[in-house]
């Protein structure tokens, strides 16, 4: 396994410790014995193959999954308390929102329940560049605008933990790009982002990279450290890399 | 739970409605075309729509409430919104009585029109007050809407919830005293007719139109509203924040 490659942090800078968690799914343990750690102000990208367990992991950290064993703490407090449900924002990997209310009624409606106003909504339809369609029905809206409004919601408040299950599927490289942009700059402003996806050559936009394989911890690493470790040219080639000498081990 | 986010969340399905004008329109309209339907069958027998007239009056919003209610709620569920808002600072509280506060108006405006409908179109005649009917009319479509806010929890897919329709509400037809005196029911049914709530929205409906004094009417009222609330606190208690 790749060593970790975050510095250890003090325990008042810990965003996100999950010890030993283990997530049995209908008859299939998903995650058998599954430990992490981040830091403040961080981007983690979760990577792995479909099935690997990237969103029942996100699941237990923003507390609806239910867990069969060990402990999943968010700002040191059990992943699920009351008190995080406004300091975590979650976007689903399916959009989450009212297809059949339009983009600001959506955002108006999350908004009140956090307690915010107007100018957020603004604010936060602004972010993902969707005030062009602020009127429209979500149902009527393209795929990728969709999914940016599910993303708004959970950008909404500014919480200090963003679990985002696949954020830019279906986006053109442009969106892509300006999507990571604001991820950076959430970032730099203090927030930790947990970001899964598919698309590998996001991977080098992350500070530091979880990589999973049948729910366990194929490697924790950053960009430069997974191409170092498996001497390949780009993360794809990478990830099938170290695929393979897992592969190799059971 | 608090005020503002359970108003919120009443607010929400409001405007998912008012963006939906043609369910309305059905909601509204269908239970008026079935009581014309039978006022129609019986058009030499008036006296047939003046008994059974009020009885439909109580029983087709429960029917049309207890589906819009199931089929919406299972909506939210399967669509992933149910599980987003489980991460907000949204009470299982808020989102129940915000649910049952939007669909009490629905089902407020239904039972008026059905009433206004029965008695100018249809020629219900009734020894009793209209305006009482029409209230009883309105609680037993808030009844229906409980039934089908509980009843969703239970069911896992749209298919599973109208399922719950002949589970729930049919077999409270048959034994509600509907189709014969409960008390000519051999003795084990008119126990479990007992424990139906339908049962008391059908007396209460029965004791109004014919004119009873509300001091007759009340206990029947009472315990369908208290049956109401039961309903609501237990699908409360069932809403799950966690899921497998
Ligand atoms: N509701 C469920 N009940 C039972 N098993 C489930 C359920 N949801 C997922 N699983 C199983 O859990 C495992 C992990 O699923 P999960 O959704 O976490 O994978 P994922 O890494 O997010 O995949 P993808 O990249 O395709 O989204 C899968 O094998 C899946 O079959
Ligand atoms: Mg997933």
């Amino acid at each position: 396994m790749a060593d970790l490659a975050g510095t250890t942090p003090g325990a008042a800078d810990v965003v996100v410790g999950i010890g030993h968690l283990k997530v049995v799914r209908g008859k299939r343990v998903v995650l058998p014995d599954f430990s992490l750690t981040l830091p403040r102000g961080q981007v983690v990208g979760l990577l792995g193959p479909s099935g690997s367990g990237k969103t029942t992991l996100m699941r237990a950290v923003v507390g609806v999954q239910t867990v069969a064993g060990g402990t999943v703490e968010v700002l040191g407090r059990p992943a699920g308390s009351p008190e995080l449900r406004s300091r975590v924002g979650y976007m689903t990997q399916a959009v989450s929102v009212y297809s059949d209310l339009t983009v600001s009624e959506n955002l108006t409606y999350f908004a009140a329940l956090l307690g915010l106003g107007r100018p957020e909504v603004a604010q936060t339809i602004d972010r993902v560049e969707l005030a062009d369609h602020a009127g429209d029905l979500v149902g009527r809206l393209s795929g990728g605008e969709r999914s940016r409004v599910s993303l708004a919601v959970a950008l909404l408040g500014s919480p200090e933990l963003l679990v985002l299950d696949e954020p830019t599927v279906g986006l053109d490289p442009v969106l892509r790009q300006s999507l990571w942009d604001l991820f950076r700059s959430l970032a730099t402003g203090g927030t930790t982002l947990l970001v899964s996806s598919h698309v590998m050559d996001e991977a080098t936009r992350c500070d530091r990279l979880v990589l999973l394989r049948q729910g366990r911890l194929l490697a924790d690493t950053t960009p430069a450290g997974l191409l170092s470790q498996t001497g390949a040219r780009n993360a794809d080639q990478a990830f099938l890399v170290l695929e393979r000498q897992a592969g190799g081990d059971t | 739970m608090t005020a503002r986010r359970t108003f919120a969340t009443a607010r929400r399905i409001l405007a998912q409605l008012r963006h939906d004008p043609r369910s309305i329109g059905l909601i509204m309209v269908l239970p008026c075309v079935l009581m014309g339907l039978v006022a129609w069958m019986f058009e030499d027998q008036p006296q047939v729509i003046d008994q059974f007239g009020p009885m439909l009056l109580v029983v087709f919003p429960v029917f049309v409430m207890f589906l819009v209610t199931s089929v919406t709620t299972l909506r939210e569920r399967t669509s992933g919104t149910l599980e987003r808002l489980m991460t907000t600072p949204i009470g299982k509280g808020d989102f129940l009585i915000g649910y049952a506060l939007s669909f009490a108006l629905l089902a407020a405006l239904q039972a008026v029109v059905l009433t206004a409908w029965a008695h100018w179109v249809c020629g219900l005649d009734i020894a009793g007050s209209w305006v009482g009917l029409a209230g009883v009319a309105v609680l037993d479509a808030v009844l229906g809407s409980s039934l089908g806010l509980a009843s969703s929890s239970v069911a896992r897919t749209e298919f599973q919830a109208v399922q719950m329709m002949p589970v729930v509400i049919v077999p409270q037809l048959l034994i509600c005293g509907l189709m014969m005196p409960r008390s000519a029911m051999p003795r084990v049914l008119e126990l479990l007719s007992d424990a139906a709530p339908l049962t008391y929205a059908l007396e209460a409906a029965n004791d109004i139109a014919a004119g009873g004094s509300w001091a007759e009417a009340w206990p029947d009222l009472a315990l369908t509203a208290g049956f109401t609330v039961a309903v609501l606190i237990a699908g409360v208690l069932t809403l799950r924040r966690r899921t497998a």
